[in-house]
């Protein structure tokens, strides 16, 4: 029944491409380990004259597409095509590239960028995709990002993430704070900074949103923050302990964990904090919901059986005794979260001390453990569902990583100081 | 400012904790600055001074505020029945006192599931002061789970240290 993770060979790929990018904005630095057997060989050409601006695009994408796990960068030196006339495609297919991505930059006199990307395919020497767009100067990382977002979906099929967000928190000193990046670590910014705890950040279905656990009134509150005007709300603030927030996909209701009626019980509570509801009644703990995406149905972690086990239960608007086991293997498994097409969870299972991020799929009930590390915990999808942010422990340092979820490709993000924990993988952009 | 009361906040508690292991002659001046309002009736058995607060009184049982608890397990143990039984009598004599008891757990496992078991330990030690007289208005429990490390260390004494609950009196 386990199928268990290859081992991974030393550090692969070293990143020249994060020695070489602009390290000003950089707050995470990543490594990737392992890769797929089915790497698409793709050769992106430093596009025309972006070596003038501030930050240059095609280095922005080829670290997303290598870090996907799915892409493996073939060598451009001495060849320079920006246009598709300038392309000799016997050159590409002796290098062994099946894709290849050119195109050019041009600074505006008003402070934008013009760029235009063109993607192609060597074998058929056909075009499969090519845009033009003006963006800011401050923008070129996010247009590089729906560029590699644009690669990645003509070429595997799957929506791209690299114009996503992640949020986290990060412990330095006695200080806690709240953040939210991009996808790849940069850009990161605060959102909110303090002396106390924050845990269990959960973004809302429209990227608007964060709700989180804070402990700054002694105990743990539930808050809503609006990301654009960091104006906050406390959602669950009862009697007891509030917390493990998460949002239902309609983005109307949260579900909450709450000591308010003894134990550690599971209530929907309205975004704005009324229409106060039970949903779990069982005498022991009931803790980290999660929503399936179409909302009809929580899993959560409980120790109803003896042992931390995950359940799921219809949200049916009625407070359920009952809920069916999922996990049956180990005596801890917990922090369940559903895939994007709900049709598995990932979670942790404890295994010899272990703590390690697994999938359990929901038909076959087959379990698939990812990592082999130390201690990880908090797995959240990508919205693709290809990839799983975790955080895990390195040198005694926590730190974010990430792992294909095929259990092929990992790679670390880290930040240069500091404690890296409670990784929350954000939305889609809504229009794209 | 929330910050700054913050800040302060910690400073006040951490001149706390250092009181009730370190007694010196700072106790009463600091005790000023945290004594609760109910602390008049000194109804405590074993006050040994009309002008100490018994709640802080190094000599008091009550100054003691931690209850320990083995892995995995939420069971008051008989050691500390004494204890939870003064503080019990004490918010039974003490009508206006109200405690919050903080459970904690040492930081191996699921954050979110930690701060459950935490909670379970506040909840036990909660049920064993109503058991002894105090009134269940009168106590808040919460969780802090694994976020407030007293050890910082990554073994198992510092695992025993934070496998605790904490009892604070309402103003400290």
């Amino acid at each position: 029944m386990w199928i268990h993770p290859r081992r991974f060979p030393q550090a692969l790929a070293l990143l020249f491409w994060l020695i070489s990018s602009s390290p000003l904005q950089a707050a995470l630095d990543i490594e990737i380990f392992g890769g797929g057997a089915t790497q698409i060989p793709i050769a992106i050409v430093p596009f025309a004259t972006e070596e003038k601006l501030a930050q240059g695009v095609t280095p922005v994408v080829a670290a997303d597409l290598q870090r996907s796990g799915l892409f493996r960068l073939v060598d451009t030196t001495g060849l320079t095509p920006h246009e598709p006339t300038q392309v000799s495609y016997p050159d590409w297919i002796g290098r062994g590239a099946g894709a290849l991505v050119i195109g050019s930059t041009v600074a505006l006199p008003d402070g934008q960028v013009a760029i235009r990307v063109t993607l192609l395919d060597v074998a058929r020497q056909a075009r499969l995709a090519s845009y033009s767009e003006t963006v800011p100067a401050g923008q070129l990382r996010a247009a590089a990002h729906r560029i590699a977002d644009m690669i990645y979906e003509k070429l595997t099929g799957d929506v791209g993430v690299f114009s996503t967000r992640i949020a986290y928190i990060v412990k330095q000193g006695k200080k806690y704070a709240l953040q939210v990046a991009d996808a790849d670590g940069f850009n990161a910014q605060p959102v909110i900074e303090y002396t106390e705890p924050i845990i269990s950040p959960s973004w809302s279905p429209d990227g608007t949103q964060l709700a989180y656990v804070s402990f700054e009134n002694k105990k743990p509150v539930v808050y809503v923050q609006t990301l654009a005007t960091r104006t906050r709300k406390a959602v669950a603030n009862f009697r007891g302990s509030n917390s493990a927030p998460v949002w239902s996909p309609d983005g109307k209701k949260l579900a909450v964990v709450l000591s308010l009626m003894g134990g550690s019980q599971i209530f929907l509570v309205n975004s704005d904090g009324g229409g106060l509801q039970r949903l779990t009644q069982s005498p022991g703990i009931d803790t980290e919901p999660s929503f399936s995406p179409d909302g009809k149905h929580i899993i959560f972690t409980s120790d109803r059986g003896g042992t931390p086990q995950i359940y799921r239960m219809p949200v049916s608007g009625q407070t359920s005794r009952t809920a069916e086991r999922l996990t049956f293997e180990g005596s801890y498994n917990v922090s369940p979260h559903y895939s994007p097409d709900g049709k598995r969870f990932t979670f942790i299972h404890r295994s010899g001390g272990r703590f390690n991020v697994a999938i359990q799929d929901l038909a076959t009930s087959q379990v698939q453990l990812l990592t082999d590390s130390q201690f990880d915990e908090s797995p959240s999808y990508a919205p693709n569902g290809k990839m799983i942010l975790y955080a895990t422990e390195v040198g005694g340092r926590g730190i974010l990583s990430a792992v294909s979820s095929d259990g092929r490709t990992r790679q670390q993000l880290s930040t240069q100081t500091g404690d890296v924990r409670e990784p929350a993988w954000g939305p889609l952009p809504k229009l794209r | 400012m929330k910050k700054f009361l913050g800040v302060l906040l910690i400073s006040l508690l951490s001149a706390c904790a250092s009181q009730t292991t370190k007694p010196s002659a700072e106790v009463e001046d600091k005790s000023v600055g945290t004594a609760p309002a109910e602390s008049g009736g000194g109804s405590a058995g074993t006050t040994t001074s009309p002008s100490l607060n018994p709640l802080t009184d190094p000599n008091n049982i009550l100054s003691r505020r931690s209850v320990y608890f083995d892995f995995d397990s939420y069971v008051v143990k008989d050691e500390y029945r004494s204890l939870v039984v003064a503080h019990a009598q004490y918010l039974r004599d003490n009508s206006n006192a109200r405690v919050l008891l903080q459970g904690n757990t040492d930081e191996r496992g699921s954050r979110e599931y930690n701060l459950a078991l935490g909670q379970r330990r506040a909840d036990a030690v909660k049920h064993a002061m109503t058991l002894s007289g105090a009134r269940e208005t009168q106590i808040e429990s919460v969780s802090l789970g694994e976020e407030k490390p007293r050890a910082t260390g990554h073994d198992e004494s510092s695992w025993a240290e934070n496998r605790r609950a904490d009892i604070r009196y309402q103003g400290e």
